[in-house]
């Protein structure tokens, strides 16, 4: 699958929708300053990966994927899950990312200069996300060919097959 | 804390739109689990506290991470097989990674 930049979606945003995100985000940074004074940095720390726009992503995605089947005649409920599903598994890969981020900062913020170590991991990881997704994509093609090769579709097909 | 919450705000909203550019759909959920937060925070808190109190929230940003990665996880496999309800399957994903980082840093840091 080809990685592609498109601008419809942008246009499919409202702009309280950017507001919604804006509000999410600055809430749980400041939530999670607040609970590291209260509770110290070691429970502090762990609201830095809290996932703070997954409720709203998946719900926008759903209800523009809804809309777009919609306004096409079709029903888009199934479709909106479906798409929601799929960015939420990506987001999955991306907290990989996430710990390999915050693997860096803890063994090499000591180390240099807190800008150079927030870019170094920042790039980490992008990386590590990025070679997880592709990890994904060539595992899954394989389990397809075989799947394809010994005239089976599916996990399930093969399961039962094999009972 | 207010210039906490509009650095945290943008940031999260930057990641958020790249996230709306990049298609297919799985790819652009990276930007979903992006460091935003830590982001807006980290520098903040050197200032503040110095290297070495930062340096103790990564570690436990580790934790956190992997039950961001185990709640999203299980988010996507739910919504894709039994197509239930975004709202509800994401709210109790919130809930679960509370159970999961409150649990990964009993049993290895506490």
């Amino acid at each position: 699958m080809k990685i592609k930049i498109d601008t419809s979606g942008l246009k499919e945003s409202k702009w309280y929708e950017y507001l919604i995100r804006f509000l999410f985000g600055g809430l749980v940074t400041a939530t999670a300053g607040i609970i590291a004074k209260r509770y110290g940095p070691e429970i502090g720390g762990l609201f830095l990966a809290f996932p703070a726009i997954l409720t709203a992503s998946a719900t926008l995605i759903e209800k523009h994927e809804k809309e777009k089947k919609e306004d096409a005649g079709m029903q888009g409920a199934v479709r909106g899950k479906l798409a929601a599903g799929v960015d939420a598994i990506g987001a999955s890969m991306g907290a990989l990312g996430l710990a390999a981020f915050a693997l860096i900062i803890w063994l090499k913020l000591l180390d240099y200069r807190t800008a150079i170590a927030l870019t170094i991991a920042t790039i980490a990881w992008f990386f590590t996300a990025v070679l997880v997704w592709k990890l994904r994509q060539v595992i899954g093609k394989r389990i397809k060919a075989r799947f394809s090769v010994s005239g089976v579709h599916s996990a399930a097909e093969l399961r039962r097959n094999r009972s | 804390m207010l210039l906490r919450f509009a650095v945290g705000g943008v940031v999260v909203s930057v990641f958020a739109l790249l996230g709306d550019l990049l298609k297919p759909k799985s790819f652009a959920g990276l930007f979903g689990a992006a460091p935003s937060v830590a982001l807006a925070t980290l520098g903040l808190t050197v200032m503040k506290n110095g290297k070495a109190y930062a340096s103790l929230e990564a570690r436990s940003m580790v934790l956190g991470a992997v039950a961001f990665m185990i709640c999203a996880w299980l988010t996507g496999r739910t919504l894709i097989q039994r197509r239930t309800s975004v709202l509800a399957t994401t709210s109790a994903a919130i809930g679960l990674w509370f159970v999961c980082a409150i649990g990964l840093w009993f049993a290895l840091i506490r």
